[in-house]
């Protein structure tokens, strides 16, 4: 499947991701495709991370595991989290065609985080219907 | 498929390094980071097994600086070479917009080049992408081992095995000295720039 992202619905996509997950505290969140190219990127301007190797990895990350899911007999696994000292990291997939990275530190709760990214891929999903 | 940020006027391409274990797909990417340094604002990522050999790619972005008022942002990627890494191979090829392939001169190798490409050919099928159509560059590496006396294949005898039908344009090289790697790089990107320049037109 091809899809094309125009400048308006780049400007959607960062405002949810803004509202819904800069406000609450999260670090650095990025949208990328299955490839790794970064489509958008946020962060709350305290943490400068090299963003286009985090997303060559993390799509190679995801396309791992979801080798993985295959030979268990699952279709996908469609959330990976990652759990550090001060900083973890969450993906999660968005539709077919892209992953929502999300770091965030301790002082943010893995289950409110994931209430919100959530909320925030069905609101990203929408952009396509 | 490139990415095209139509806000940012950003576009991001991704150029493979595939070949056969042992050919010399990292040493050319070390080169090119440690020659282009001053322009490369990451570090190389690489996954690699504890014997040093790529496990799952090595990685970094190239800025080429504007054309057309976009900025191009290429992506380098490395295969690990071995066949059992078959897997992985067919991870980083998604979305692939160019491809080197880096034959292993010696003749020994001979086989194994041989191998590596129809595996190529098979995993650009499996995401629907054509061998023929794709740009490609072949780079026939390793040419500084005749002055050891190693028996190397001679340029007609790679060209007839792998290029008689792609008929890619192609490179006799050494990516340990550094010989020809920046002309495979800059080919490489030639290619694929103008092929993506004439799917956006």
């Amino acid at each position: 499947m091809e899809l094309s992202l125009g400048q308006k619905q780049i400007d959607i996509i960062e405002k949810i991701l803004h509202k819904d997950l800069i406000e609450l505290g999260v670090s650095c969140v990025c949208l990328i495709d299955m490839a790794g190219n970064v489509i958008s990127n946020l962060d709350n301007g305290k943490m400068k991370y090299d963003i286009y190797s985090l997303a060559a990895l993390a799509a190679g990350n995801f396309g791992a595991v979801s080798a993985m899911a295959k030979i268990i007999g699952e279709d996908d696994f469609s959330l990976l989290f990652h759990k550090g000292h001060k900083e973890n990291i969450h993906f999660s997939k968005v539709m077919d065609d892209f992953l929502l990275v999300a770091i965030f530190d301790k002082d943010i709760s893995l289950g409110f985080l994931r209430l919100r990214v959530a909320g925030a891929i069905k609101k990203i999903a929408k952009l396509w219907e | 498929m490139a990415f095209v940020n139509l806000r940012n006027k950003e576009v991001q391409a991704k150029i493979v390094y595939y070949g056969p274990g042992r050919g010399g797909k990292t040493t050319n990417l070390e080169y090119i980071y440690n020659t282009f340094k001053k322009n490369i604002n990451s570090d190389m990522v690489t996954i690699k097994t504890r014997g040093d050999r790529t496990l799952f790619f090595d990685f970094f972005p190239v800025n080429l600086g504007q054309i057309k008022g976009y900025d191009i942002k290429i992506q380098l990627y490395t295969v690990p070479g071995q066949v059992k890494y078959n897997a992985t191979r067919k991870l980083v090829l998604r979305g692939v917009d160019g491809i080197v392939f880096v034959a292993d001169s010696m003749v020994l190798r001979r086989e194994r080049n041989i191998i590596s490409l129809d595996n190529l050919q098979e995993n650009l099928t499996s995401h629907n992408k054509n061998i023929t159509k794709i740009p490609l560059v072949m780079q026939y590496n390793k040419r500084d081992l005749a002055e050891q006396g190693i028996p190397l294949l001679s340029f007609e005898t790679l060209e007839n095995d792998l290029n008689s039908k792609l008929k890619a344009p192609s490179f006799m090289a050494s990516a340990f000295l550094g010989t020809n790697v920046t002309k495979t790089i800059r080919k490489i990107i030639a290619i694929t720039v103008t092929s993506l320049a004439n799917q956006l037109k």
